[in-house]
């Protein structure tokens, strides 16, 4: 077992997280102008930006899910109970005391448990709900006939607008935790330049320089 | 500049006299020159002699006639059952045809129609074909004439009127022009756009502000452009109005519908922007006529918004009198007092009221009893936002208060007219002896009390489209006080319909911010007390 540096964010990988912060920072902030929240934007605007970047992150997404599920990534966001509470406990109690994160990254298995559990959690529960009630919103011409009075539509928006608020508090807690740790810059940077440390076992760092030798620095 | 006789004359009862400028003419496409039928050639004595004239080519114009709203005044709703039409509604402004008929029925499309309890006068000659057909300008019905125009000089207000040259105006005839419609529907009410709003002598020769379909330095639309007609029946109506049409027809195709749709569609915007894609996605919810005609009675002509009769019958020493207190924007005064109508307010560029509409207007009859603790709807609109017929029309809500029958709680009627009469309120200032004649026109059940009660009366608006550059923009509506505020069952982004849910969502992001804000400073104080010690 040895620490190296090694790139565990591929070109794809990083290219779809910041494209699609992009697009879910301007999505949220056309959102809440359609919504009435803010007036720095005008609603036509509003509209067509948020309808367009909606419709970018989709196609987005379907790129990202066939990546997921052809590169075998998914299997980074498989829930375990293995060490959850350590890495709960941390966050809650050892993080005061100066304590050492409870986990170490593999190569296999970059995300720690409560991480994993979260990421899962949005890309199952958040992320559906609000494709789903916007495409139902956008695509209402469609089924207005079939829909009896406009509460149909009133509870399609409702679903839309709670999904947007659980994804910025998500944002905010995702950013925060940015913080903790080495630095904010340790965080962000592999998400940049794609190395990060991780734990190899001798076989992997093996592998990886016989076969792989520029996903691996010396 | 010309004169007109026609608007002159007609509005020498009314409050101001209009100079109006004439309408383009359109080049005639008729196959025919009346100019050249001998039988015209004569000098007409009177309108029955001339339509004789016109009957010995025009064989079944007459018939035609008499078959139309314009000539019967009486309409039967195909939905509500109601009889409607002049002859039987009453109305907030002078109220009722009936015991003021030669007045009133100076608009018939007919000649010699006094006697409202009685059908028209049924002989053919007796239909009026110039005052939609002449093209001349100088034919006009007489204000007080039953229908006739003068056949002799007349000295009023210190005017000689002449009497209009029928043998010319019989040579000169055309298809109607919008001072034909206009010489009645212009001047509704007992002036310039009193009634309808969307309606006035500013569309004689409109720019394209105005309207921009009948601008005169553009499309130059006649009425009849829309208002289509087969055999004299003209479309498009008041009381049951067409809210949506399937679309575009074919080449050729039979429409009697005058509906923005039926030339427009009901995917009226090109699709080729989303903005277009999602404007068009409003048609099965919004009318045409909401998004654009952002204002009513435009082009500096006024409409009266508010008429109290209750203010009527103040005297000067014993002497009606006038007050001129608004100023319309072409620069004419117009009366914010009459002693013989009351006080009126005006508005010019007016926002209006907005409700759903499915096409059907009810109207309080006499017959119906009314609640004298609410503003009562002297007309009411039908529609609901889960009835796919309804679309959000825009109205103009004329505000009024007028006289009832304070036993029998009903609207009454009342004989206003009538310089020769001891009845007329117009005459006499006496609301009693006005309402009893009134009443008694139509035999209809009165107490003898009368008292005055507030009034809203509808008038969809439909004319004086703007150019589309000014058209509401979407934040007209979705917006916290748009325009659309009071409408209900529909929901519309940014009207601020989800307060609760919006507090109890920022509530959640300011509890996260304070939870990791806190968090944080937790971190660096414990960590450096850790360090220090």
């Amino acid at each position: 077992m040895s620490m190296r540096r090694v790139i565990l964010f591929t070109r794809f990988e990083r290219f779809w997280h910041w494209s699609q912060m992009t697009l879910i920072f301007v999505l949220l902030f056309t959102g809440f102008a359609i919504h009435g929240t803010h007036a720095w934007l005008a609603f036509d605007q509003a509209v067509v930006l948020h309808t367009l970047s909606a419709l970018a992150l989709m196609v987005l997404w379907v790129f990202a899910i066939f990546w997921h599920l052809t590169t075998g990534t998914w299997r980074h966001y498989l829930p375990t109970r293995n060490g959850l509470l350590k890495v709960a406990r941390y966050y809650a109690w050892g993080i005061f005391k100066g304590e050492h994160h409870p986990y170490r990254k593999t190569y296999q298995r970059k995300h720690n448990p409560l991480q994993a559990l979260a990421y899962l959690g949005l890309k199952l529960l958040l992320f559906p709900a609000i494709w789903i009630s916007g495409l139902l919103y956008l695509f209402y011409p469609l089924w207005s006939q079939a829909a009896p009075n406009s509460q149909w539509l009133e509870s399609v928006a409702i679903v839309h607008i709670i999904s947007a608020f659980a994804i910025l508090v998500f944002i905010i807690v995702h950013i925060y935790l940015l913080t903790t740790g080495h630095s904010f810059k340790a965080h962000v940077m592999p998400m940049v330049t794609g190395y990060d440390d991780v734990e190899l076992s001798d076989a992997e760092a093996h592998y990886l320089e016989q076969d792989k030798p520029q996903q691996i620095k010396p | 500049m010309k004169i007109k006789h026609s608007l002159t004359l007609l509005l020498l009862l009314c409050f101001n006299v209009t100079h109006a400028e004439t309408s383009p003419k359109q080049e005639s496409q008729s196959t025919a020159d009346h100019s050249q039928f001998e039988i015209l050639k004569q000098d007409f004595k009177s309108g029955p002699e001339l339509t004789q004239a016109c009957l010995g080519c025009h064989t079944k114009a007459a018939h035609q006639v008499k078959q139309s709203l314009h000539w019967k005044w009486e309409f039967k709703h195909p939905t509500s059952g109601q009889m409607l039409g002049k002859k039987h509604v009453i109305n907030s402004f002078c109220g009722n045809v009936a015991s003021n008929e030669p007045r009133c029925t100076s608009c018939h499309v007919g000649y010699g129609w006094d006697d409202m309890s009685q059908a028209p006068p049924t002989a053919d000659n007796k239909v009026d074909c110039v005052v939609c057909h002449d093209t001349t300008g100088t034919y006009a019905k007489w204000p007080t004439g039953a229908g006739h125009p003068l056949y002799q000089a007349v000295e009023k207000g210190g005017k000689t009127h002449l009497p209009p040259n029928l043998s010319k105006v019989a040579q000169s005839v055309g298809l109607p022009e919008r001072e034909n419609c206009g010489s009645c529907h212009f001047y509704g009410g007992g002036g310039d756009n009193v009634k309808h709003g969307d309606l006035s002598s500013a569309l004689v020769a409109p720019d394209k502000q105005t309207d921009v379909h009948m601008a005169k330095d553009g499309l130059n639309f006649a009425c009849t452009t829309c208002h289509v007609s087969t055999e004299h029946q003209i479309d498009g109506s008041r009381y049951a109005m067409q809210t949506h049409d399937d679309g575009k027809k074919a080449p050729g195709a039979h429409r009697d519908v005058a509906t923005c749709e039926s030339c427009h569609s009901n995917k009226p915007h090109p699709e080729n922007s989303l903005t277009h894609l999602k404007l068009n996605n409003h048609t099965d919810k919004v009318a045409c006529q909401t998004c654009h005609i952002p204002t009513f009675a435009k082009g500096g002509v006024a409409t009266k918004t508010a008429w109290h009769w209750s203010q009527a019958g103040k005297l000067k020493e014993g002497k009606p009198y006038s007050e001129e207190g608004y100023t319309q924007g072409d620069g004419k005064h117009r009366h914010t007092y009459l002693s013989t109508k009351g006080t009126f307010e005006y508005g010019e560029n007016v926002v209006p009221h907005y409700a759903w509409f499915n096409g059907e207007v009810k109207y309080k009859l006499q017959s119906m009893k009314i609640d004298p603790d609410k503003v009562v709807e002297v007309n009411k609109l039908s529609g609901a936002a889960d009835d796919p017929d309804s679309r959000i029309w825009p109205f103009k809500r004329m505000e009024g208060s007028q006289a009832y029958d304070k036993v029998n709680n009903t609207l009454i009627l009342s004989n206003v007219w009538g310089p020769k009469t001891n009845t007329a309120f117009w005459t006499n200032f006496d609301w009693a002896k006005a309402i009893q004649a009134g009443m008694d026109s139509i035999d209809a059940n009165y107490s003898g009390e009368y008292g005055f009660i507030n009034t809203y009366m509808y008038w969809p608006i439909t004319h004086m489209v703007a150019p589309k550059d000014s058209a509401l923009g979407c934040a007209d509506c979705h917006s916290s006080e748009g325009r659309l505020a009071g409408i209900e069952g529909v929901y519309m982004p940014a009207t601020n319909q989800h307060a609760t849910l919006d507090r109890l969502g920022i509530l959640a992001v300011l509890l996260t911010l304070v939870g990791v804000i806190g968090h944080g400073l937790l971190r660096v104080f414990l960590n450096k007390r850790g360090k220090q010690s």
